[in-house]
């Protein structure tokens, strides 16, 4: 039998197979590139990048929960600029598709971090961050805001001709609603789900156990939040989803796809096992095989929810 | 030197002192290319629900197998002191900067707090010649391996704080009353590792003296990769200042760079 068809074409970055990484959890390529070859994933996506460098938050910055952990890294980043400077030639020697996972404090950094990789070949596609706070808005964060959350959709549409994948929050009463203002404002595909925001106190000191007091959670304590949010925002929209949210197994993945994902990431458990990326890989071919399908979209979104 | 996954078999895993247990691995992939100060970053076995690997530093290494203490204390090193020998585990390394190779025209001078005395072991046993080791804890069971320190010749002097062992007081207190009687005979280069106290204390004395010193750094991380950027430490360096991975860039940095957060 031939080797099924694991490529995907996701609003038209164009993947060899469905397994990408989460953005923050994979650095911006070299980090990892001694022990996973990068040529292997579907593609790349690198820690978030700002118009100016950001320092992020004080130490410390993460804590272990039970089959999770919390972070507060605070977006530290050299600033697109320096990340085009420094990591794009890297990324360049990969036949890898790279993403970039950008974000801003207003709607203007948006724009500007957007437009800055308009004229950038190595880039195939955007990953809209909208876990911030607008600080212009009052610290509202745009990601939860439905109005804040169009604008700033629609405002980095008009500045990229890339494929745009926006990023959802998880934190908000209806995940359908951020889905479908997501593909109005003219997002080509739909990245869930980011962190659960979250919060930890060590009771001998009573100090929070994160210097920011609060963190997002993330790893497989998440996931089963994650396949059912992807399971509404796949029913509700018609462009592609990358599922993300505690995939540790391939069939952890294999549940994204499912519930209607077109790629998944692997983000937390890379941290666990550096190589986890690649087992799912094959994990998720081997399935496609013991279950005579050609190919990975003859797989998605064929959950069965009829009697049993 | 790359940094390598291997899957490590479990040699011995004994109590080492009330408190410490000694883990000793065939994992000669790492072994051989393990340098003085540098880190190996486990997977706990069997227990997917701990995420994270756990860092420890390298306590002795030769070309077929190396060893950590560790003292069992979170629900990770809780469940480590129960892997029996024969098992195998999953460790990435050699990870991290260590220490420089010990300057021979200057006094070799470690100086370690409780658990950090490990992580000198290897600069001790691969100096050209012996130096001095000041190792200090609250208590004589925060001493952990002074004997092994004592056996490759080093002269090795002790401050606990109940007095349980050695002088009674810290142990930069040890370190200046021997810097003040042979600070005209030699100069000192301090390799240091411990408490956070400790080592600004350490780096404190390395500017007072106008000496070099090497300090080791302890941060929360999660990768160990330098892609997580939780382990971060400010440092300035060729005169810029910005933020290293503790994973990647240190464990050890120079005293003169590190930019020490205020408390």
């Amino acid at each position: 039998m031939n080797p099924p068809d694991l490529r995907v074409n996701l609003a038209g970055i164009a993947m060899k197979n469905p397994v990408t990484v989460a953005s923050g959890t994979f650095g911006y390529g070299p980090e990892y590139a001694d022990l996973v070859d990068l040529n292997r994933l579907g593609a790349i996506v690198v820690k978030g990048v700002s118009l100016n460098a950001c320092p992020g938050n004080p130490l410390p910055r993460i804590h272990e929960t039970p089959s999770g952990m919390m972070n507060a890294i605070g977006l530290q980043n050299p600033g697109a600029p320096a990340f085009i400077k420094t990591y794009l030639p890297f990324l360049a020697n990969y036949d890898v598709p790279v993403i970039v996972n950008i974000w801003g404090r207003t709607i203007e950094d948006y724009e500007g971090v957007a437009e800055l990789f308009e004229d950038e070949a190595g880039v195939a596609g955007l990953e809209l961050n909208v876990s911030c706070p607008n600080i212009k808005e009052g610290g509202n964060s745009f990601g939860t805001h439905l109005d804040l959350f169009a604008q700033v959709v629609s405002a980095v549409r008009k500045k990229t001709t890339r494929p745009l994948l926006v990023k959802l929050s998880p934190n908000v009463p209806d995940i359908t609603v951020f889905a479908k203002a997501a593909e109005q404002a003219g997002a080509d595909g739909l990245s869930l789900i980011n962190t659960l925001p979250a919060m930890a106190i060590d009771v001998e000191t009573r100090r929070p156990r994160l210097a920011n007091v609060v963190g997002g959670l993330s790893g497989p304590a998440i996931h089963p939040v994650a396949v059912k949010l992807v399971w509404e925002a796949a029913r509700a929209v018609h462009i592609p989803i990358v599922g993300m949210g505690g995939v540790l197994d391939p069939e952890d993945a294999l549940e994204f796809i499912i519930a209607g994902a077109s790629a998944v990431a692997v983000g937390t458990a890379t941290f666990h096992e550096p190589t986890t990326v690649l087992r799912i890989i094959s994990g998720i071919e081997e399935y496609l095989l013991r279950h005579n399908l050609k190919s990975i979209a003859e797989l998605r979104g064929t959950l069965k929810t009829g009697a049993r | 030197m790359n940094t390598q996954l291997e899957k490590a078999i479990i040699i011995k895993n004994e109590p080492w002192t009330p408190e410490y247990h000694l883990l000793e691995f065939a994992a000669p992939g790492i072994s051989q290319q393990a340098a003085p100060g540098q880190f190996v970053h486990m997977k706990i076995p069997d227990r997917r629900d701990i995420l994270l690997r756990r860092p420890f530093s390298i306590f002795k290494a030769n070309s077929e197998t190396l060893s950590i203490l560790y003292k069992s204390v979170g629900s990770g090193t809780r469940h480590m002191a129960q892997l029996l020998t024969g098992q195998t585990v999953n460790l990435m390394g050699p990870l991290g900067k260590g220490f420089p190779v010990p300057d021979t025209n200057k006094k070799t001078l470690l100086v370690a707090g409780g658990y950090g005395m490990a992580a000198l072991y290897l600069t001790a046993a691969r100096a050209q010649a012996p130096g001095l080791l000041f190792a200090g804890g609250a208590s004589k069971k925060d001493i952990l391996c002074a004997q092994d320190f004592v056996e490759l010749g080093w002269d090795v002097r002790l401050a606990t704080e109940d007095g349980s062992c050695g002088m009674r007081g810290l142990v930069t207190t040890i370190l200046d009353a021997w810097q003040s009687r042979h600070k005209e005979s030699f100069e000192p280069e301090l390799f240091a590792c411990g408490p956070t106290g400790m080592l600004k204390a350490v780096a404190h004395r390395a500017k007072e003296w106008n000496c070099t010193a090497w300090i080791s750094l302890d941060h929360y991380m999660a990768c160990g990769m330098g892609a997580c950027l939780a382990c971060v430490q400010k440092i300035n360096r060729d005169g810029e200042e910005r933020l290293a991975c503790t994973c990647k860039e240190g464990p050890v940095f120079e005293a003169r760079e590190i930019i020490w957060e205020e408390s």
